[in-house]
């Protein structure tokens, strides 16, 4: 049935929204609730200071996190300098500093050694 | 008959309601605590979808006004309404005490200062103007830099002010992006070789003919759309403007020196509505502007029975639904005058 | 006879808690550092040992510091702690002057009525019966505070008194009764024998005029051994260790031993010197404003003590420091709950098992992540040379106004300076740092300081005490750090800078990084003084408030954080100034959307009414090519 809606065309490419596991994105929106709030309008990703140097956006980790695309996240989280300017700039009030944290938490917990 | 209606209020909202009742056989007074009517009609110079001009409007209001004999007290601020006895009495700022049946309140709307948002350097950087600011321009006939040269390349931040917890402006002020969309043309206008750009994190084009016209501003203006909030704002030694944003539809950080920065500024609850809220025991809600007694059935209603609402003191409208709103305040009032007996 | 078989409840106890106490005391003199063993050794001569002892007096008998900010708290604990010290001294001499022998085991002064009936009828003696019943009744009058406190904690004007758990009942509720029961068990003695005075005599003299008091006063002699015994017994157990373990604390203290950074025998020695007098709750933000109640000091000392789950209560502060200036034990509050905060970056640490009677080594679990470098994309910097490097600071990008005002100032200074991070550098590091995360903060400061120290510059100025504290803090650099306020009053005092007076009323907000956490108190205030009228607020130098925008607290949003802001910024500007004025870029942003008094930072205020006459009016060549960066 899904291969007459073209999806089994580039396999690679979509997003398995059903099988890619979302329980990180759960685990931070449960402990940090504003974390839905997110409407991905780029500003905290714009003030960055590590985007600054290297391409680091906390959206982009946002989005990838809801759509349970981890391992893009995996090996970036941790380049988040904590400096607060993205909370600073939210304008849903989404507490950023902690999703961060609680990303490297959830990632940390689930891998069994840190990330 | 003898009812005495007062309108708070020379807005648009005020004197529509006003003429209307007042055309109606009742006697109304206006107080309006600038030395002129109109409101912000009078700052805008086209208006939005079709920019037309708005002195067509004016001229409408400066009609009806004269054709229903309203009459109008100006320069004089009121700032508490008490109940009294079956009916009212307001207070002015000049000492006086007047007593009405009924009263309408169309204190209107503030635009957001933005030097509250202080990143984005209005007030601290010479080319960084709010929309008002500019619409003055386009009414003096041209847009220029504070060293007197045309920007060649225009920026408009969306959402100043608004959809801002920072602020503690949560809600939507709903006309910015189209006002946007109509100033990024109106720029273009004038000079079609200028780069115009709108940063934006939504564009709400939720009115009559709005869409269109961003259709007409990207096939035919050429204006620029780019999804992402800008973060801040730096200067360069030119006066020029750096603007920090994510283009988030690639992902990427865009890096673009400006001319000219126009921040959109939002709609809200004005400064003189909302102390004479507090002073008069009305109800405002959490976004600050009059709460309605019901959304759906009583937006002319505030929470005192006999107090009316028109316009923009309840929330974010363009022209049309104000006057629509003020038409609407009529028959609720009429209702009540007749009821009251 | 000389003894009862009543007092040996009393005698278990006492001897059990001294044997126990001075055990523990030699235990935590052994686990501490070398140097520290030497400072303690030091600490019992000379000096120190008078400061000690003179502090012993203050603070754990007369509790001045609870007296100066709470008075009925204060006597509370006064007339218990001082009181009882009276009546064992008093007690004591007591014994040996009056008694069979001049050399007596305690239980002859505590129970010294039950072994002496007769005594007191005349002269001296029973002026001194009066000067013990004196001291008894002082007692009693702190105890019935205490009471009606447990229930009603407005009486000593407290919002809300500390949560206990069953133990500390227990312990409480002996602890409550052993005064009413030497009352009354002294009073039935008097009764029986007609003596006592104006209270024990009065009170034993109506018993005995309805009851038999001779037989009923065993009983309550009873009791009243009983509750010295269960008291001091369990006392290991609960808060009440504090009485001992307080007196060791001061020694150490005055010895010149600190916290430091890692867990060890000071910090535990100090987790149990709390006495939960709830000083801390009373004084915390996150409290008043948002009635979270569970995290403030006195909790987290608890939760080490029994061990319970801490990482929330560790995180969920602003870490202002209200509660650590306001500790009338001189805990170092915040350094301890920086160590919670590391957690897995502590070595060795040691709990309380079997209740806290004794306690074991625990390992540390060391942070065994395969991470080491989070922050090698930062490219080596090669900034320019300089007099004078201005370090602006994450938070200062998002306030230009500030940003624009220190370069104006540093322009009329006529000093050869670089903007640093004029393009957005590295963080200082200081959030990592209050998030526990002390690796990648080094990293952050091993970065910057590789970046400044190439400069050659002797100061360095910050626009931020945020920045500011972890500069002088943790950064190990070859110049003097200075916060933009100290830089502005030296300007002042050289003569480099000229202002015209601005008559606008200001308020000074104190942040929290560089007043009580950096010390920096007198220049802002002597600057704002010099330029505008400054008025006084109740909330100045250790008292002042929190601004709420603290990066010391994840655990709370910006709804959250506004709550505090508008609160304390309706505190401050209660006498409608026509500025607050505040020294940190985050301060200012935060208040400025929880007030609609105009906020500004102090170099805002020193810009603005900067004499023109005195800038220069071209640009220095540093800020030219600094510009150019940017495009």
């Amino acid at each position: 049935m899904m291969d007459k809606f073209g999806f089994s065309i580039s396999k690679g490419r979509q997003i398995n929204y059903e099988s890619n596991d979302r329980s990180i994105a759960e685990y931070i929106s449960e402990k940090e609730p504003t974390f839905r709030l997110c409407i991905e309008c780029g500003g905290c990703s714009a003030t960055c200071t590590t985007g600054n140097f290297t391409s680091f956006s906390l959206r982009e980790i946002n989005i990838l996190l809801k759509r349970g695309e981890n391992e893009q996240v995996k090996n970036n989280i941790r380049k988040c300098m904590l400096c607060g300017k993205c909370s600073l700039v939210c304008p849903r009030g989404v507490n950023t500093r902690n999703v961060v944290t609680l990303a490297i938490q959830a990632f940390h917990n689930s891998a069994g050694h840190a990330v | 008959m003898d009812k005495h209606v007062i309108i708070i209020g020379g807005g648009i909202a005020g004197l529509e309601a006003g003429s209307k009742l007042s055309g109606q056989g009742y006697k109304v007074s206006l107080y309006e605590k600038s030395n002129r009517t109109g409101g912000h009609l009078n700052d805008w110079y086209k208006l939005f979808p079709d920019r037309r001009n708005s002195s067509e409007v004016i001229e409408y209001f400066k009609k009806i006004v004269s054709d229903s004999g309203l009459k109008i007290f100006q320069d004089t601020s009121i700032e508490r309404i008490k109940e009294n006895g079956n009916g009212f009495s307001i207070y002015s700022d000049k000492g006086e005490e007047v007593e009405a049946d009924v009263i309408v309140i169309a204190t209107g709307f503030d635009l957001f200062k933005s030097s509250r948002k202080e990143e984005y350097g209005y007030g601290i950087y010479d080319n960084v103007i709010s929309s008002s600011d500019l619409e003055a321009m386009f009414r003096a006939g041209e847009v220029v830099r504070s060293d007197g040269k045309h920007p060649k390349r225009t920026g408009f931040v969306h959402c100043v002010g608004s959809r801002d917890e920072k602020v503690g402006n949560l809600y939507c002020s709903k006309l910015c992006c189209v006002t946007a969309v109509k100033q990024a043309i109106e720029v273009k206008e004038l000079d079609p070789d200028a780069k115009v750009y709108c940063f934006y994190m939504d564009m709400r084009m939720g009115g009559a003919y709005y869409e269109e016209l961003y259709r007409e501003a990207q096939e035919e203006w050429g204006i620029s759309f780019i999804r992402g909030k800008v973060s801040e704002v730096g200067e360069t030694i030119d006066n020029n403007l750096i603007v920090k944003v994510e283009d988030t539809l690639l992902g990427r950080p865009l890096k673009l020196e400006l001319d000219m920065l126009v921040l959109m500024a939002g709609m809200e609850m004005s400064e003189p509505g909302e102390k004479l809220a507090k002073a008069s025991f009305l109800k405002t809600g959490e976004n600050k502007f009059f709460a309605s007694a019901d959304h759906h059935f009583g937006s002319n209603l505030s929470s005192i029975k006999g107090v009316f609402l028109a316009g923009t003191c309840t929330m974010p409208m363009n022209i049309t639904e104000t006057i629509s709103h003020a038409r609407a305040v009529v028959p609720d009032v009429i209702d009540y005058l007749e009821k009251k007996g | 006879m000389q003894f009862d078989i009543f007092v040996i409840p009393f005698n278990i106890g006492l001897y059990f808690i001294l044997i126990y106490s001075v055990t523990r005391c030699i235990i935590w003199f052994r686990d501490l550092s070398r140097q520290d063993k030497l400072r303690l050794q030091r600490g019992f001569f000379g000096r120190a040992f008078v400061q000690s002892l003179r502090e012993i007096f203050m603070e754990s008998l007369i509790h001045r510091k609870i007296l100066r900010s709470n008075f009925r708290l204060g006597y509370m604990h006064l007339s218990l702690a001082f009181g009882w010290f009276l009546l064992i001294l008093f007690g004591t001499i007591e014994a040996d002057l009056f008694g069979v022998k001049h050399l007596n085991p305690p239980y002859k002064a505590i129970f010294f009525r039950f072994f002496n009936p007769e005594h007191g009828r005349t002269g001296f003696e029973s002026a001194y019966s009066f000067l013990m019943d004196l001291i008894l009744a002082f007692i009693l009058s702190g105890l019935l505070l205490a009471v009606i406190k447990r229930f009603y904690s407005q009486i000593v004007g407290m919002k809300k008194a500390t949560r206990l758990k069953v133990v500390d009942k227990i312990a409480l509720t002996s602890l409550w009764m052993i005064f009413p029961s030497r009352l009354l068990a002294e009073s039935l003695t008097s009764g029986a024998y007609a003596t006592g005075s104006f209270l024990t005599g009065s009170i034993g003299y109506w018993f005995a005029s309805f009851l038999p008091a001779a037989e009923l006063a065993y009983p309550f002699w009873w009791l009243y051994s009983i509750s010295l015994g269960t008291f001091f017994i369990l006392m290991p157990l609960t808060r009440y260790m504090h009485i001992p373990t307080e007196l060791f604390l001061i020694f150490m203290r005055n010895s010149g031993i600190t916290t430091g950074d890692k867990a060890g025998s000071f910090s535990e020695v100090q987790t149990h010197a709390c006495s939960s007098c709830g000083m801390c709750i009373d004084v915390c933000q996150l409290n008043s404003s948002l009635s979270i109640t569970h995290i403030q000091s006195a909790y987290l000392i608890k939760a080490i003590r029994h061990n319970n789950e801490i990482s929330e209560i560790a995180h969920n502060c602003l870490m202002c420091g209200r509660c650590d200036v306001k500790c009338p034990v001189g805990i170092e509050l915040m350094p301890i709950r920086m160590i919670q905060r590391r957690g897995s970056d502590a070595e060795n640490t040691f709990g309380n098992i079997y209740g806290g009677y004794l306690r074991e080594k625990r390992p540390g679990s060391a942070d065994k992540s395969n991470f080491n470098h989070s922050y090698d994309f930062v490219p080596a910097q090669e900034p320019e040379k300089a007099d004078v490097v201005f370090f602006a600071g994450c938070m200062t990008h998002l306030t230009p106004s500030i940003k624009n005002s220190m370069l104006k100032i540093l322009d009329a200074s006529g000093l050869r300076y670089t903007f640093i991070d004029e393009d957005g550098g590295v963080c200082c590091g200081r959030p990592l740092m209050l998030a526990g995360r002390t690796r990648e903060a080094r990293e952050l400061i091993n970065l910057n300081s590789e970046m400044i120290s190439k400069t050659g510059a002797h100061y360095l100025v910050t626009g931020c005490p945020i920045c500011f504290k972890v500069f002088k803090e943790s950064y190990y650099l070859d110049l003097e750090v200075v916060h933009h306020t100290q830089f502005i009053k030296m300007l002042i005092d050289d003569g480099k800078v000229k202002m015209n007076f601005l008559h606008k009323r200001v308020v000074y907000h104190s942040p929290c990084d560089l007043g009580r956490g950096s010390g920096v108190y007198e220049e802002p205030r002597e600057i704002l003084q010099h330029v505008a009228m400054l008025e006084h607020t109740s909330f100045e130098d250790e008292n002042s408030l929190c601004c709420g925008g603290s990066l010391g607290n994840m655990n709370i949003n910006s709804f959250q954080k506004r709550k505090i802001a508008t609160d304390a910024a309706l505190k401050l500007t209660r006498d409608n100034p026509d500025i607050l004025a505040t020294a940190c870029p985050l301060c200012k942003k935060t208040f400025v959307s929880a007030t609609s008094v105009k906020v500004a930072d102090i170099s805002e205020i020193v810009a603005e009414s900067l004499n023109h006459v005195n800038v220069k009016q071209e640009h220095s060549p540093m800020l030219n090519s600094a510009k150019e960066l940017v495009k």
